[in-house]
């Protein structure tokens, strides 16, 4: 990292007039950006705005369709990642690149040139994990390091190669707040010491703290260029999706009803040998309250999900009671019967059949309402029922004929929320309610849960956005390691403490660990 | 340079179109075949496609021919729509037709009677459904392939027909040919068509399509089948139990293919012999998926299929060349179409090389 040498061109980077054209889509459209040496360089845009789409053009992956790239001055033409490499781009993916089952120095070992000694390679890992404060053991098997670990291998896989320019996407989004700040420290070092830093996020605080400069792009355009400790969030938020940033109301909880979910020593052996066992878990969700369980993802959110939807039985039905119901034992449209709704994280091909029209993904989890006689679907009304999600949750598409997968993401998380919702649960569980939803219909969607509360309904929220869970919350839990933390008003705690839990420790702070957890 | 580029979304339009496309080049591919072997093309184009379906007779022997192939591709189109993949439907056939013989045969000499026909029915279901049943359950109590299980049982079922017609099965007063005695008239289908052999099968046939249709496309069944074929997950995350699909889709297969061998051996074989199928389990495979799935395209399909059979008798006669001439134009009609259906997701694009 000794960038002191690389010669006297001020910028580092410089992109001039970038387009990319999908065939549905323009991705980038006469985007130009330019990063000094040194620099810690934020783009900042929502989910589609075209983010991933330039990295990709910058490391080799993609090829531009119009626009030039200069390369500390010189014109370059990025042919692939390798090429990239050698000029001295590193990139850290959103989704690691690990082979699970080899370990760390082997991992590193296949994505450096040539054929490396693997014990002077342990021995180079080490040193640049120590100076950049990313500890790691060498000799560890991938499948058994935490998400943040994994991350700290493929950075560390990056600096090996020495990068005058390291490209981020979205690199915070699997890690507790403590680790956020470790790893801003690191980057901040690697800054200070020269190497440039292109760091992609829609997250405006982290953006604030960490970045010297922001492009903000919306709809595959710059649409401009900022400061981050000159602006608001307000301000930037207005860039990023050109209106304000709308805040959901939310009051106190009115009164508690009876308890609409309770999960009694809920434990289960994950059949995915790399999975999370369930341990001992207890929870009560109550109507009119909404519960959130935050967690770093691969703690056991997706053991709990397919336990509490039925999609996985429990052996013991009186793990899950819903409604007073036991169970545990039923499939998924039998606790439908029982009350509750379920809107799962992934949309495509799990809450929705991507070729099949939304009035027959209505069908999907709807059939119990009438819609059938017997045996024989009933179109008319399925498709009026269709239609009302699509009005009532204003659904963007051609209508309830179209595809699922014709429509996008946020829009497909309305419909699937409004199918779930109209269907009237007495309970209902909710994963990552906004996972990859542009902000407008994110908002949307919160005020949707906290209207669906007041009117009685108790809903449990499963997510790995922190501040989404302070927003929509009333009580709060930690999952970590297949264990669940107590829950505690929100009133009552705060996102250190919960970060703190993330990482499994809240029985130190808990004088009383065994107590049962609080209602 | 051309390149193949994605759709944005799958090409509704070219879904229907491929299967044409694919006729047309297995045409095209046809008339190199026999300017190949030295033979007129538009000579063999005729004896082949022509000159079969030139009379009402001819018309009826397609309709025959069609029949099995109708009945097989419908039963094991409800299990492809879920992924369930029975490949044994000429094994499913086979013993369909066995079950259907031995009522035959039990009840020969006897005063006979509407129900001998009605049993034979029955049990050719049965019979089918019971081969059938031995995938399904593997399937779904150990999870084994049912594609390999599916197979594997159609050599079992051909020895096993073979030893039957060797032995316990063999016409007594027969000079020991392997073949049973040949049914009563109370064992056989009524004619549909003076002077000719088109039966009332080729009814049931349709009959099983317009069940099959509202099967697929009315019911909540059908549709519960067709969501486990698109999206498992999804399937799961309803609540649609997947054991369920497996039995469905491998019972509907194996009832209709039971019954397709039932009309064989009541209809123009008028006994059972080792060669009780014609491969119609197999080729009703091709059937189905040049229908794409779809009762309606089975229908035409089934008629193009038989065509290419007679066709290749016609072709052994007239123009000497081996009957195994139409398994070349099968081979072909599926190979094209696998070929034209890349571009149900994919475009031909026209891009200049860039510098």
């Amino acid at each position: 990292m000794t960038s002191a040498t690389d010669g006297e061109h001020e910028y580092r980077l410089e992109l001039e007039g970038i387009t990319k054209i999908y065939p549905s889509v323009i991705a980038n459209e006469n985007v130009s950006l330019k990063v000094k040496k040194g620099e810690i360089h934020a783009v900042l845009g929502e989910n589609g705005a075209g983010k991933s789409t330039l990295m990709k053009m910058i490391y080799g992956v993609a090829k531009p369709d119009a626009g030039q790239m200069k390369w500390e001055g010189q014109l370059v033409n990025v042919e692939n990642p390798a090429h990239a490499r050698s000029l001295g781009i590193g990139m850290v993916f959103q989704h690691f690149s690990l082979f699970e089952t080899l370990n760390v120095v082997e991992n590193v070992a296949l994505a450096l040139p040539g054929n490396p000694d693997l014990r002077q390679l342990a021995g180079q890992i080490t040193e640049v994990s120590n100076r950049y404060g990313l500890p790691v053991d060498p000799q560890r098997l991938v499948h058994a390091l935490s998400v943040g670990e994994r991350q700290r291998v493929e950075i560390i896989r990056c600096l090996l190669l020495n990068p005058r320019l390291l490209i981020m996407d979205e690199p915070t989004s699997v890690l507790t707040p403590q680790a956020v700040r470790k790893l801003f420290d690191t980057l901040r070092q690697l800054a200070d010491e020269g190497c440039s830093i292109l760091y992609i996020s829609h997250k405006l605080d982290e953006i604030q703290e960490l970045c010297h400069v922001a492009t903000v792009l919306r709809d595959g355009k710059v649409t401009g260029d900022c400061i981050p400790s000159e602006e608001t969030p307000k301000s930037m938020a207005s860039l990023m999706i050109g209106k304000e940033l709308p805040v959901p109301e939310h009051n106190a909880p009115t009164s508690l009803g009876d308890v609409r979910l309770q999960l009694n020593r809920l434990s289960k052996k994950s059949d995915d040998p790399f999975g999370t066992d369930l341990q001992d878990i207890e929870l009560e969700v109550r109507s009119g309250e909404i519960v959130g369980i935050a967690g770093v993802s691969g703690n056991g959110q997706q053991e709990l999900l397919y336990a509490l939807s039925g999609e996985e039985l429990v052996d013991d039905a009186q793990a899950v009671v819903i409604c007073g119901k036991a169970s545990g034992r039923d499939l998924p449209d039998q606790r439908r019967r029982n009350g509750m709704g379920f809107v799962p994280e992934e949309r495509l091909g799990r809450g929705a059949v991507p070729r099949m029209s939304l009035t027959e993904n209505a069908l999907l989890t709807a059939h119990h309402k009438g819609m059938l006689k017997n045996g024989m679907i009933q179109f008319r009304l399925i498709s009026e029922f269709a239609r009302k999600c699509i009005d009532n949750f204003n659904v963007k598409c051609g209508g309830e004929e179209h595809a699922a997968n014709s429509l996008s993401g946020g829009n497909l998380q309305k419909f699937i929320m409004g199918r779930e919702i109209l269907l009237a649960p007495r309970m209902l569980v909710v994963a990552q309610p906004t996972w990859g939803v542009d902000v407008g219909a994110a908002a949307f969607i919160r005020q949707e849960l906290i209207d669906l509360r007041n009117e009685g309904t108790a809903i449990l929220v499963i997510s790995e956005e922190l501040e989404e869970l302070f927003e929509i919350s009333d009580r709060i839990a930690v999952i970590a390691n297949g264990r669940l933390s107590p829950s505690k008003k929100l009133a009552d705690t705060n996102i250190d403490e919960i970060g703190v839990w993330m990482s499994g420790m809240w029985d130190q702070a808990q004088p009383a660990p065994e107590a049962t957890t609080n209602a | 340079m051309l390149r193949l580029e994605r759709r944005p979304e799958a090409s509704q339009t070219m879904s229907y179109v491929s299967p044409l496309i694919a006729i047309v080049l297995m045409l095209v591919g046809g008339l190199v075949l026999f300017a190949a072997l030295g033979k007129n093309p538009l000579e063999g184009f005729k004896v082949f496609f022509v000159n079969p379906i030139s009379d009402l007779y001819g018309v009826s022997e397609l309709l025959l021919k069609a029949t099995p192939l109708m009945l097989c591709a419908v039963g094991l189109a409800i299990g492809f729509r879920a992924n369930v993949w029975n490949i044994g439907a000429e094994g499913q056939l086979i013993v369909g037709a066995i079950a259907a013989s031995a009522v035959a045969l039990h009840f020969y000499g006897s005063e006979g009677g509407a129900h001998v026909l009605i049993l034979m029915v029955v049990a050719g279901c049965i019979g089918g459904m019971l081969w059938a049943a031995i995938p399904a359950f593997l399937k779904t109590y150990f999870n084994t392939n049912e594609i390999l299980v599916s197979l594997m049982l159609v050599y079992v079922a051909q020895l096993l027909v073979s030893w039957l017609v060797h032995g316990p099965m063999m016409d007594p007063d027969g000079f020991n040919f392997p073949q049973s005695r040949l049914f009563e008239d109370s064992a056989l289908l009524p004619i549909l068509l003076e002077d000719t052999r088109l039966n009332i099968a080729f009814t049931f046939a349709l009959g099983a399509l317009v069940v099959g249709y509202i099967f697929m496309f009315r019911s909540f069944a059908g549709f519960q089948m067709q969501v486990a074929g698109f999206a498992a997950n999804a399937a799961r995350y309803a609540g649609f139990s997947a054991k369920r699909m497996v039995w469905i889709g491998l019972m509907s297969g194996g009832a209709m293919a039971g019954l397709a061998g039932m009309s064989e051996v009541a209809g123009p074989m008028g006994q059972i012999t080792e060669h009780v199928s014609n491969n119609y389990g197999f080729a009703a495979i091709i059937v189905a998926f040049v229908a794409r799935l779809n009762p309606v395209g089975i229908f035409f399909a089934s008629l193009l299929m038989a065509l290419l059979y007679l066709g290749g008798e016609q072709a052994q006669q007239y123009l000497n060349l081996p009957s195994s001439i139409s398994n070349v134009f099968q081979g072909m009609l599926l190979m094209f179409l696998l070929g034209s259906d890349v571009f149900i997701n994919y475009r031909l694009r026209w891009k200049e090389a860039r510098a």
